[in-house]
């Protein structure tokens, strides 16, 4: 059971708005890359964002680029993980593989700092500031098995390769 | 039932899980050194196929900084140890060179770079991922998939005068919506296919992502044909097609004679406008090339309407050639002459000023019109510059004037 509170943002958060292309010389040294996530989107995020808490977003959320950087960044923030309505294919999968859960539900009756609880395992949220209760799309099976050994690296070093 | 050009690829119906062996593999300077560090720590100590593995430096290319210079040192050091191809500063941008040198109808391509679908012009199922499932296909030589469901889109008629592969990538995407495609093939077929060379083609496969599409695939045909043989990989082709009675989600039709120039306003690719429409919006900087619209055939485009003229004193004009092929036939040709001649500052084969790294970053309340796929906010530099996107014809006009402007204005 994964406790936390919502950070809310809008429709099509592209991979720029999460991290800009500008930075990517700092790709290389990921604690300075970290400082500018979101900066685009919502500039006060980096002093907003707790450990444990759940970006809660709109549609099309991480659209554009294969940079994975873009869920690192939000991973390494201390987001357990994202809630969105949509999410852009590229991203979905990086993000499972850095062991970040993304699940697709609708986010329009959750409020910006509601406190959440989400259970991954029975594909359930409550909103425990409104007492609403929201059941997210399953996840694939694969995918399902990447998230359980905390994402792709882990799940290659102990099983060698992939089994569907 | 028949198959999808998707479904024949992957030897599998759509929405089955599969496992593929990748024909080729790639990563390029902003997402290599991550793939080569989650390579690193799976534990992989060989490539699956060095030959079917390349690395391009061509983002930030020559290096514009100490850090993009150490992140170019490693892949260059992990192209010597494990032996896969790379093409180094000046080579051009990955997905012009996967096209000339690499990619082959049937191909099963996967690149950490999400305009690698541009190779789907090809007839290559080709699609992007991140830096940890590149790695894994570098060590495995395989990846999982989801066959995608496919979108038919029918096209028919020819291109009318001053209206290109752009303005009908950009009509598509419009229509579609940015995300409208998420998670499925776009498919072309239809009788005004034999009127879209294979550098249009090019340009609307690399533009399929933009409409969330995992792959934009052409069937493999004359034009294909001819094509790799002008590349001296003739043996390389081989026709395919999806089946007649093949399966599709919805069937869209395009008439490109029926098409005007188009431009993508700031900040969504889904944004468009018509040329004509936006008269009177001043524009800063005129940035051609990229993997959508660098080829020799942009060039040429742009050459012919700025010949014997000059950029608008206000307005800068950058082009750069997508490879060191197409520089040296732009070259040859005279086109590099005539747009120096006309004020263009020229840039090695590569990325460019496309992701906001180097050589033609905006500054605040500017305003660029790009040949380029993505004008997101911030992607150029600033967060509070503005990017449009269009034709090399709608760039080249806009330089002239300073303002975007229809190309059938000026030719």
């Amino acid at each position: 059971m994964l406790k936390g509170k919502a950070l809310k943002l809008g429709d099509n958060i592209t991979t720029d708005h999460i991290i800009p292309g500008r930075y990517a010389h700092l790709r290389s040294n990921l604690p300075e890359l970290a400082k500018h996530v979101l900066e685009d989107a919502d500039p006060k995020f980096t002093s907003k964002v707790r450990a444990g808490d759940f970006i809660v977003a709109g549609s099309n959320f991480g659209l554009g680029s294969s940079r994975e950087h873009a869920p690192l960044v939000i991973k390494m923030a201390g987001v357990r993980a994202i809630l969105a309505k949509s999410v852009a294919r590229i991203f979905f999968r990086n993000a499972i593989n850095l062991g970040l859960p993304v699940l697709i539900c609708n986010t329009d009756k959750i409020d910006d700092g509601d406190e959440l609880e989400v259970d991954l395992k029975a594909g359930t949220i409550k909103d425990i500031t409104n007492g609403n209760r929201l059941t997210f799309s399953k996840i694939p099976q694969i995918m399902l098995a990447i998230l359980d050994e905390g994402g792709l690296i882990p799940y290659i070093q102990k099983y060698g390769d992939f089994r569907l | 039932m028949g198959k999808t050009l998707a479904e024949k690829i992957l030897s599998q119906e759509s929405g089955d899980m599969v496992i593929a062996q990748v024909d080729l593999a790639f990563a390029q300077d902003t997402t290599g050194p991550l793939t080569v560090r989650q390579f690193d720590s799976c534990g992989f100590k060989r490539l699956a196929n060095p030959k079917k593995t390349s690395l391009f430096l061509d983002h930030a290319s020559p290096s514009p900084n100490r850090e993009m210079s150490n992140d170019h040192r490693l892949l260059r050091q992990f192209a010597q140890k494990t032996g896969c191809l790379i093409y180094d500063a000046g080579s051009g941008v990955c997905h012009q060179i996967v096209a000339e040198s690499l990619a082959k109808p049937g191909d099963i391509i996967v690149g950490a770079d999400s305009h690698t679908v541009t190779a789907g012009a090809l007839g290559a199922f080709a699609t992007g991922m991140g830096s940890s499932d590149v790695a894994t296909i570098f060590g495995l030589g395989k990846t999982w998939f989801r066959v995608p469901e496919s979108i038919k889109i029918v096209v028919s008629g020819k291109f009318p005068k001053g209206v290109y592969a752009k303005d009908l990538a950009l009509h598509l995407i419009g229509k579609i919506g940015a995300d409208g495609a998420t998670y499925k093939a776009l498919e072309f077929g239809g009788d005004g296919l034999e009127n879209i060379s294979m550098s249009d083609r090019l340009t609307v496969a690399n533009m399929s992502v933009e409409s969330g599409a995992k792959v934009g695939l052409f069937p493999a045909d004359r034009i294909t044909k001819n094509y790799l043989m002008a590349q001296g990989r003739g043996k390389d082709y081989k026709p395919l097609s999806a089946d007649e009675d093949a399966s599709y989600e919805k069937t869209i039709k395009i008439d490109l004679a029926a098409l005007e120039p188009l431009v993508a306003k700031p900040h969504s690719v889904d944004n468009i406008a018509l040329a004509r429409e936006l008269k009177g919006t001043k524009i800063q900087q005129v940035f051609i090339g990229t993997c959508t619209n660098g080829r020799l055939e942009d060039i040429a485009i742009a050459a012919r309407i700025l010949k014997g003229k000059k950029h608008h004193p206000e307005t800068r004009l950058i082009v750069a050639p997508a490879s060191q092929k197409v520089m040296l036939e732009a070259i040859r040709e005279g086109y590099i002459q005539t747009l120096v001649e006309a004020g263009a500052s020229i840039l090695p084969a590569g990325c460019g000023a496309c992701l906001g790294l180097h050589q033609g970053v905006l500054a605040s309340g500017e305003a660029c019109l790009s040949t380029s796929n993505r004008n997101f906010k911030g992607r150029m530099g600033s967060p509070e510059a503005f990017i449009y996107l269009a034709s090399p014809a709608t760039a080249a006009a806009t330089a002239i004037t300073g303002e975007i402007t229809d190309p059938r204005e000026v030719m």
